[in-house]
């Protein structure tokens, strides 16, 4: 996606929002490793909160310099459950800038094994309607409808987005995972996938689908190749891209402790690089990162190891 | 249902292979002596006032002996028809669908800790049925969600979970999203948990699921997970996949005016009438069929005999990487009751 950003004098302006939960933390690894890398990369920083209200300013200011950079880091921001909780910050800002394509790469890390070898599949999912209209009501007392809205253009337009994305990178197959109006049919292909999934995720390379089921494939890609820890993401729009980590999640049982494995975030912004056009710094820290995994002495707890997320950002550092 | 001692079920062997795994049960059944009559019916369509229908003899047998065990069957294919799985689901109000999955020892998957209960709204959710398209290329899907139908399925979860002994149950949803969809099964749940104090109750979002079911079951090894229709769909195929697929895990569909136990698996024709089907499935349906029943001895007794031929290893039909037929594997396991 040839995208124009804030760019001056060879320096670009990004947006970032750490986020909830394990953000700040993983985000400051983002950060670290950049200035150490000598990355031209200028933060503009905005500490928004999914705890706030609907109305949030800084959450409102955070859309606005995205609209002005383009280009944005961002983590998980937390999502009330509670029906008069506010609608998902991270929801809204995909949709108000028409970020209609989410891609989550799900690949085996050398030196980092787990039960399932040789997956390596790339998730692409509509991120703007289907189950996520938030269309509902209750149109009778102890009876809610909920409208999950399918259309042609959009469904033509992520089709398109993911057989493109497979021919630049070179991917030979594409398996879609659609259900334009026969629901019932669909979901069957669907389930089939699932199960296919969890016994052979070696058959899959490029997967595209609709909003709830990326969440759900999203989810066990991770689980697959080791955890919400190490799985990059980003949403793309004709104007706009966001990395953030694959899975989406918030991590606010870990948060504050300096165990949260920072991967997840720095391989988004390494995702980020690449799409700015600077393979080089791009390549010089995925390179970081892989050289560390594989030396195995550098782990966080979810890798099985007991280091902090700060010694995972030196061990990259060290590793440039 | 007691006639002359004896409990009486019917029984759909269905299409494909369905007959053939039907009778490994009825002869594992007889040499258990367990206090089973069977009563045959076919549920092939038959066309009623110009529609689709099942014969009145299946609709009258399973009405009147309230317990079923069904093979596959096969889906007419053509437009227009509702298939007879759902046929079957309104008709006998199956609210809850429950699906166990264990991990077979001898049978090797990338996963040997997986034991996970799952019940799943049966009637409602995104299976409404109910979608049109608004405008040329828009489609809208309704998902249904009332608290009648949130409430029974939260209720014969925890009445599960208690005769179980599992004594947790867990909702799972995706209430930050569908607030007031999935906030009213979750509110349902909230309030049914009430009213069995002594069995704990706990809740969690779908993605979150779907991750650490891939990574380590075994966390959900104490609970009964309870969720809405589609997302029981894929949890449950899910599993499935975990313990190496659907030929070994079971399902039963539970109603107000009856319960139907089935294979969850295809009528795999490409296999069908060569005794190369492996029963297993069925089997361990019809063994949910027996607790269903309280005839618990004999739901031991059986799943243990399976069990124990596949842990052997010695006759395995080829599906599990053996080279029996389902005969062998059926007097197999006879020879081990
Ligand atoms: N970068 C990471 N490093 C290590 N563990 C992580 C990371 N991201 C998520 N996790 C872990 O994955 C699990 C799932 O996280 P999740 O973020 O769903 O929790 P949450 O979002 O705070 O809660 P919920 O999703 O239930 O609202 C948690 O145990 C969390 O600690
Ligand atoms: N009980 C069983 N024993 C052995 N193999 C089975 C069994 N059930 C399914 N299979 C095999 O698994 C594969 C998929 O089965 P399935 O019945 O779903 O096929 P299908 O063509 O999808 O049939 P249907 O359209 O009826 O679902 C087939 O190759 C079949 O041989
Ligand atoms: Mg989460
Ligand atoms: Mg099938």
């Amino acid at each position: 996606q040839d995208v124009p950003s804030s760019k001056l004098g060879g320096r670009y302006t990004v947006t970032l929002i750490p986020g909830d939960g394990i953000g700040q933390e993983t985000a400051s690894a983002v950060k670290t490793i950049f200035k150490a890398a000598n990355v031209p990369v200028d933060w503009e920083q905005f500490d928004v909160s999914g705890y706030t209200s609907a109305d949030d300013k800084t959450f409102k200011q955070s859309v606005e310099s995205l609209r002005r950079n383009k280009v944005g880091l961002k983590g998980i921001l937390y999502t009330p459950v509670s029906s008069l909780g506010h609608s998902s910050f991270n929801v809204t800002i995909r949709k108000d800038l028409d970020m209609y394509a989410s891609l989550v790469l799900c690949k085996n890390i050398p030196g980092y094994p787990t039960r399932h070898e040789g997956v390596d599949f790339a998730i692409i999912r509509e991120n703007t309607e289907g189950e996520y209209s938030g269309l509902e009501h209750q149109s009778y007392p102890g009876v809610v409808e909920s409208l999950k809205v399918i259309t042609r253009t959009k469904s033509e337009r992520i089709a398109r987005f993911a057989f493109d994305f497979a021919l630049r990178n070179n991917r030979k197959k594409v398996t879609c995972i659609h259900k334009a109006n026969i629901m019932k049919l669909a979901d069957g292909l669907f389930l089939n996938t699932c199960r296919e999934l969890v016994s052979k995720p070696q058959q899959f390379d490029v997967m595209v689908m609709p909003n709830l089921y990326g969440n759900i494939v999203s989810n066990v890609g991770a689980g697959l190749v080791g955890g919400p820890g190490i799985v990059p993401g980003c949403n793309i729009g004709r104007e706009y891209a966001m990395f953030e980590p694959g899975c989406r999640h918030v991590g606010k049982d870990i948060q504050g402790r300096n165990t949260a494995n920072p991967s997840a975030m720095i391989l988004s912004s390494v995702m980020m690089l690449r799409h700015l056009g600077l393979d080089d710094h791009a390549n010089k820290i995925a390179n970081a990162v892989s050289k560390t995994i594989m030396g195995g002495a550098v782990k966080t707890p979810d890798m099985g190891g007991s280091s902090t997320t700060t010694d995972f950002t030196f061990a990259v550092i060290s590793n440039l | 249902k007691n006639a002359n001692g004896n409990y009486t079920v019917t029984l759909i062997p269905g299409d494909g292979i369905g007959p053939e795994i039907s009778e490994s049960v009825v002869k594992i059944y007889k040499a258990a002596g367990v206090p089973i009559e069977w009563e045959p019916v076919s549920v092939t369509p038959v066309l009623k006032n110009g529609k689709v229908a099942i014969p009145d003899e299946a609709l009258h047998s399973v009405k009147k002996n309230t317990v079923a065990l069904k093979g596959p069957l096969a889906t007419p294919v053509g437009k227009g028809h509702v298939s007879l799985n759902l046929t079957l689901r309104r008709t006998f109000n199956l609210y809850a669908n429950v699906r166990p999955c264990k991990s077979v020892v001898g049978f090797k998957t990338p996963y040997d800790n997986v034991d996970t209960v799952l019940i799943r709204e049966n009637t409602e959710g995104e299976y409404s049925g109910i979608e049109h398209e608004v405008v040329d290329g828009v489609v809208q899907s309704i998902k249904l969600i009332t608290k009648d139908a949130s409430d029974r399925c939260a209720r014969y979860a925890f009445n599960y979970a208690k005769e179980t002994g599992r004594n947790r149950v867990t909702a799972v949803h995706k209430a930050n999203i569908m607030k007031l969809s999935d906030g009213l099964f979750l509110a349902s749940c909230q309030e049914v948990a009430r009213e069995f104090p002594e069995v704990k109750f706990d809740d969690l979002l779908l993605d979150r699921a779907c991750l650490q079911i891939v990574q380590d079951p075994s966390i959900y090894a104490d609970t009964v997970m309870v969720m809405p229709n589609l997302y029981g769909d894929i949890l449950s195929d899910m599993s499935a996949g975990l313990i190496g697929g659907l030929g070994l895990t079971p399902s039963g569909n539970i109603g107000r005016d009856a319960s139907i136990f089935e294979a969850v698996h295809g009528t795999a024709p490409d296999i069908a009438g060569q005794d190369k089907a492996n029963p297993t499935a069925l089997l361990f349906s019809s063994v949910l069929m027996l607790r269903h029943m309280n005839l618990n001895s004999f739901a031991d007794q059986i799943e243990k005999a399976t069990l124990k031929v596949i842990a052997d290893g010695k006759v395995l039909t080829s599906d599990l990487g053996g080279r029996s037929t389902n005969t062998e594997f059926t007097n197999a396991i006879i020879a081990e009751l």
